[in-house]
């Protein structure tokens, strides 16, 4: 593959990214413009920052006057996850990575990027390949965050209830075809499956004191339960 | 000030790992772990945020089941994602 057809196709595959990013995107600048955070401050967050979540979850701690020291240290916690993925995407992939554009490809790293990333195989990755994807996604959620500012006269609120179903749609597309005929990833879903009820739906939910180290307790103990389990057909993996 | 404590302490577990590489790039126990990671970190994601994505558990189940049939029959993930939405509002204005 050369040069140009890898950012060609690492750009419409970031585009898949970006249509499940616009009405998040457009979500969040009409939900913090209604909180009445400025809009510097709204298009700020979402360039700096750029992690939706915890964005969500940051214009309501700001505006319930919570302090910036606490909103700083649940912002770390929500997205410590990204700790995890990126740490796989190293491993998977660094012997494709040039290294002076590492600090750039470590800042497009999202939940949905590191999906789409994860589930392509690593023969048809390149660096120019995952910043093609990094920058369409990043682009996406700058635009249509300022997009949602302007659109605070509100969509129809049936169109915007059906959206939040978007990016999980999208989770269930990668997931579900590799899962499809694979004995070894269906039991790790299942892994997967009995840890999350086991965390969230019995007293075990008591041993995190958030969402998000809840989330990374999920990951490390399936991930680990897996690797210990099947550790032949975890090597045979793709 | 809250923005740049927020931008850096997202940037630095994002970063730190492709530096810190060789601790990941082992064989055995490590490397397994780390090829599991894409998968539970998915289920994760999923389950159980998904059954609060739209107003009601119902429309939400319904968008679920909508994706996991799409996504079974190989559909293109924007065909996957298009169908749960449409089924969702579908679902909305019928009832």
């Amino acid at each position: 593959m050369t040069k140009n057809q890898s950012i060609i196709n690492g750009i419409s595959k970031g585009l898949h990214i970006a249509i499940g990013y616009v009405p998040i995107g457009i979500s969040f600048g009409l939900i913090a413009k209604s909180l009445g955070i400025p809009n510097g401050i709204i298009v700020l967050m979402s360039v700096l920052v750029y992690a939706g979540a915890s964005q969500f979850m940051a214009v309501g701690l700001l505006a319930a006057g919570i302090s910036g020291f606490e909103i700083v240290l649940t912002t770390f916690i929500v997205n410590f996850r990204h700790f995890l993925m990126s740490a796989s995407l190293s491993s998977k992939l660094h012997e494709k990575l040039e290294e002076k554009a590492l600090p750039f490809v470590a800042f497009g790293i999202t939940d949905e990027t590191f999906a789409y990333i994860s589930m392509v195989k690593s023969d048809s990755i390149d660096t120019k390949w995952v910043l093609g994807l990094n920058v369409m996604a990043y682009l996406s959620w700058a635009m249509s965050t300022i997009l949602g500012i302007f659109l605070s006269t509100s969509l129809p609120e049936i169109i915007q209830n059906s959206m939040g179903i978007s990016l999980y749609a999208m989770f269930i597309g990668l997931l579900v075809p590799k899962v499809k005929g694979n004995r070894l990833l269906v039991k790790v879903t299942g892994i997967s499956i009995l840890i999350i009820v086991l965390f969230y739906y019995t007293p075990l939910t008591q041993l995190f004191a958030s969402d998000g180290w809840r989330m990374i307790g999920i990951i490390l103990c399936a991930s680990t339960l897996g690797a210990l389990i099947f550790p032949e057909a975890v090597d045979n993996l793709e | 000030m809250i923005i740049v404590g927020m931008a850096f302490v997202t940037y630095i577990p994002r970063l730190l790992p492709f530096y810190a590489g060789q601790l990941f790039r082992r064989t055995g126990f490590v490397k397994r772990f780390m090829k599991l990671i894409p998968y539970t970190a998915l289920v994760a994601l999923i389950l159980p945020g998904v059954l609060k994505a739209t107003d009601s558990i119902e429309t939400s189940l319904l968008g679920l089941i909508t994706a996991i049939i799409l996504a079974y029959k190989k559909c293109h993930v924007v065909l996957v994602i298009l169908g749960s939405i449409a089924s969702v509002l579908v679902y909305q204005m019928i009832f």
